[in-house]
């Protein structure tokens, strides 16, 4: 079929921040094809510099707020290797367990309010309120969860308190670490309900090869520090991250984009699974089986079913350091540090990848120098890559241009961006 | 809706970001056990961010974010022409937040710095305010969910909202925290406006003023406390320039 489409979307609706996709057909053939960011920029590498360490933290989780958890410990663990300084074994379990709320709260945001509604076929969760409300209840029942476990780790779901240089300010509360346990047995059939939606839904079938970034620890699932690995065997350390990244601009993208052994690679949910699928917890690989999710999936849009195979992990594992901090005195939280120059990497798995925060203090503890490269910036050469290749498939299977839009809005989302986060 | 017996009518809304992180608008999405009720009061009318439905007959427009370029200027110009009520929500609205701290530099210097040669379009962060009328402010970063139930349930019932007008000290006491300049830190708690139900003090970490100038705030003997306690002024003007909320206050008084 020799046909002209000419497909604009202006500010892709149901992602966080702002972007375009433009697809452009001329007799049936693609011409172009690609993934424009156009987010304002916020500048944090600037903001930081002058500042405090010890305020570092407060002003990083500011730059996004689905994930401000993460870019927190980003900039705490890049501070505290920096000027040497270790902190509790306390704080460490808190800051694993404020991960997984994290986490949890951002994969069923992801899933059930962004994209429930391409599978359902609504323009937004509300109208499945009425349609489907077991399902939008075990959503909330999650999502609240997820909320539940940051507050308690860290004060507040959304720019967190309690997370500092050292350590913590204030120890999570016994009595509301018991509580999530509670909350964590009740809410488990909330997931499996959700289990059983996506069982029933058909994923779009689309494979591009790709390399699969994340960190890895070689004794846990990956979260907080670890060497920086990909599917295509690059295996670095943590101060590295430069190697891993390869920064560089497009004229039409406000965001960067990155690239390590091939043009574009990937990292999130997915990636994680496909380079640490063995250090899942048993349930979670068993859920992984049920949907026919084996490493190393080449398919994005299995990235959802990534996310929810997360998921049942971040149960089992929340239960397990829930357990290990009520055994725990918890008085000690912070150790105490004088300032000292250095310079190093912090990174974190984000809900949606890795995350780098790179920062130079001074003897005076300021930040010199600050570098923030976000799993969104990772994704978007693959992002780019994966429309043109969706395109041309959608064409050869001779798809109508109202698929092909449907099909290219569905593959950004499963990446789960965040723009704003992006350009920082 | 129905309630009691009365018809209440649903209020039109629309929400939009400009230069922000969307954590504000996100806080609507939370406090999930009471968020079918509260989405019960609204007839979304455009919420990028959350659905693909984008209508523009609304008459609340609830807007996060600061302005930092031209584009953004003529999006909020839009935005107030078509809403009886303009709402900043959020203190990077409010205030211009976190993002001002790039206006202390040349912003051909940040560009350079960030984007290295790339053109880039920015300007110094700006408040909505600055830009356009705007009738209620929610401050917060983020903002409380509890604050915003409040005052969305105001506007659909018609009654008076207002923002309380004494600072966080107050909620703080109500929460028995040991005030953290007796643990040698400066807090902005005394001069910053409650409503958070102090958060951050309660996870005992310093008030950095996310909700701008109490009403109540008495400078002078703010000042005369950190002098007295010999706590650095260094710290305490990068507290008070965190969100840019206290500039007057910052380069008059201190």
């Amino acid at each position: 079929m020799k046909r002209d489409y000419s497909l604009d979307i202006h500010h892709l609706t149901r992602v966080e921040g702002h972007a375009n996709i433009q697809i452009k057909i001329r007799d049936g053939q693609l011409i172009d094809a690609r993934w424009a960011i156009v987010e304002t920029p916020r500048f944090f590498e600037v903001m930081l510099k002058g500042m405090s360490a010890e305020r570092v933290p407060f002003l990083t989780s500011r730059i996004c707020g689905i994930c401000s958890i993460s870019h927190s410990l980003a900039s705490i663990r890049a501070v505290e290797r920096a000027m040497d300084i270790v902190p509790p074994v306390a704080a460490e379990k808190t800051r694993l367990l404020a991960m997984h709320g994290e986490t949890l709260q951002s994969h069923a945001l992801h899933l059930f309010f962004l994209i429930a509604p391409d599978f359902a076929g609504t323009s937004s969760v509300l109208p499945l309120i009425q349609s489907h409300p077991d399902l939008v209840r075990a959503g909330l029942e999650l999502k609240e969860l997820g909320n539940e476990i940051s507050t308690v780790t860290t004060g507040r779901c959304t720019h967190p308190v309690s997370l500092v240089v050292g350590g913590l300010s204030k120890a999570p509360d016994k009595e509301r670490l018991l509580h999530l346990l509670t909350m964590i047995q009740e809410r488990k059939p909330a997931l499996e309900k959700a289990c059983s939606f996506f069982r029933s839904l058909s994923i779009p079938d689309f494979i591009r090869e790709t390399e699969f970034i994340s960190l890895s620890n070689g004794s846990t699932y990956p979260a907080i520090g670890g060497r920086l690995v990909s599917s295509d065997g690059v295996n670095r350390e943590e101060n590295d991250y430069l190697l891993m990244t390869n920064e560089y601009t497009r004229d039409y993208s406000t965001s960067k984009f990155t690239r390590v052994s091939r043009k574009s690679s990937v990292a999130g949910a997915l990636a994680r699974f496909n380079n640490n699928y063995h250090l899942l917890r048993p349930k979670a690989k068993e859920t992984a089986a049920s949907f026919g999710l084996q490493p190393v999936c080449h398919n994005p849009f299995m990235n959802n079913i990534a996310q929810l195979v997360e998921c049942v992990h971040i149960l089992e594992d929340a239960e397990e350091l829930i357990t290990t901090l009520l055994e725990l005195e918890l008085s000690e939280i912070k150790t105490a540090y004088a300032p000292k120059a250095g310079s190093a990497t912090g990174a974190v798995e984000a809900p949606r990848g890795i995350l780098y925060h790179h920062i130079e203090i001074d003897k005076q503890g300021k930040v010199i120098k600050a570098d923030c490269i976000i799993p969104t910036t990772q994704n978007n050469g693959n992002i780019h890559d994966d429309l043109r290749a969706l395109a041309e498939q959608a064409l050869r299977e001779e798809k109508n241009d109202e698929e092909i839009t449907k099909l290219c809005e569905m593959v950004v989302r499963s990446y789960d961006p965040c723009i704003s986060c992006s350009v920082h | 809706m129905n309630h009691l017996g009365f018809e209440m009518e649903k209020v039109k809304i629309g929400s939009f970001d400009f230069t922000c992180c969307e954590g504000c608008q996100l806080q609507l999405a939370n406090k999930e056990f009471t968020l079918p009720d509260f989405l019960a009061l609204l007839d979304i009318r455009n919420f990028r961010e959350i659905s693909s439905e984008r209508l523009d007959d609304y008459d609340i427009a609830l807007v996060e974010g600061s302005i930092t370029r031209p584009d953004e200027i003529e999006r909020i110009k839009a935005i107030r022409a078509q809403a009886k009520v303009l709402v900043a929500f959020g203190t990077c609205a409010c205030f211009g937040g976190v993002n001002s701290l790039k206006n202390r530099i040349p912003q051909e210097e940040a560009v350079r710095e960030v984007y290295d040669g790339k053109a880039i379009e920015t300007r110094p962060s700006m408040k909505i305010s600055d830009i356009v009328q705007v009738d209620l402010s929610i401050p917060g970063c983020p903002v409380s969910k509890d604050e915003v139930e409040r005052i969305i349930i105001g506007i659909v019932t018609r009654s008076q909202v207002s923002l309380p007008t004494y600072p966080v000290c107050v909620d703080c006491k109500q929460q028995l925290n040991t005030c953290l300049f007796d643990l040698g830190e400066i807090c902005l708690g005394p001069i910053t406006r409650a409503g958070c139900n102090a958060v951050c003090t309660t996870g005992k970490t310093a008030c950095l003023g996310c909700r701008g100038p109490a009403e109540e705030l008495n400078m002078p003997a703010y000042l005369e406390l950190i002098k007295e306690r010999g706590l650095s002024l260094e710290d305490l003007h990068e507290k008070l320039a965190f969100y840019n909320a206290f500039e007057p206050l910052a380069t008059d008084e201190t």
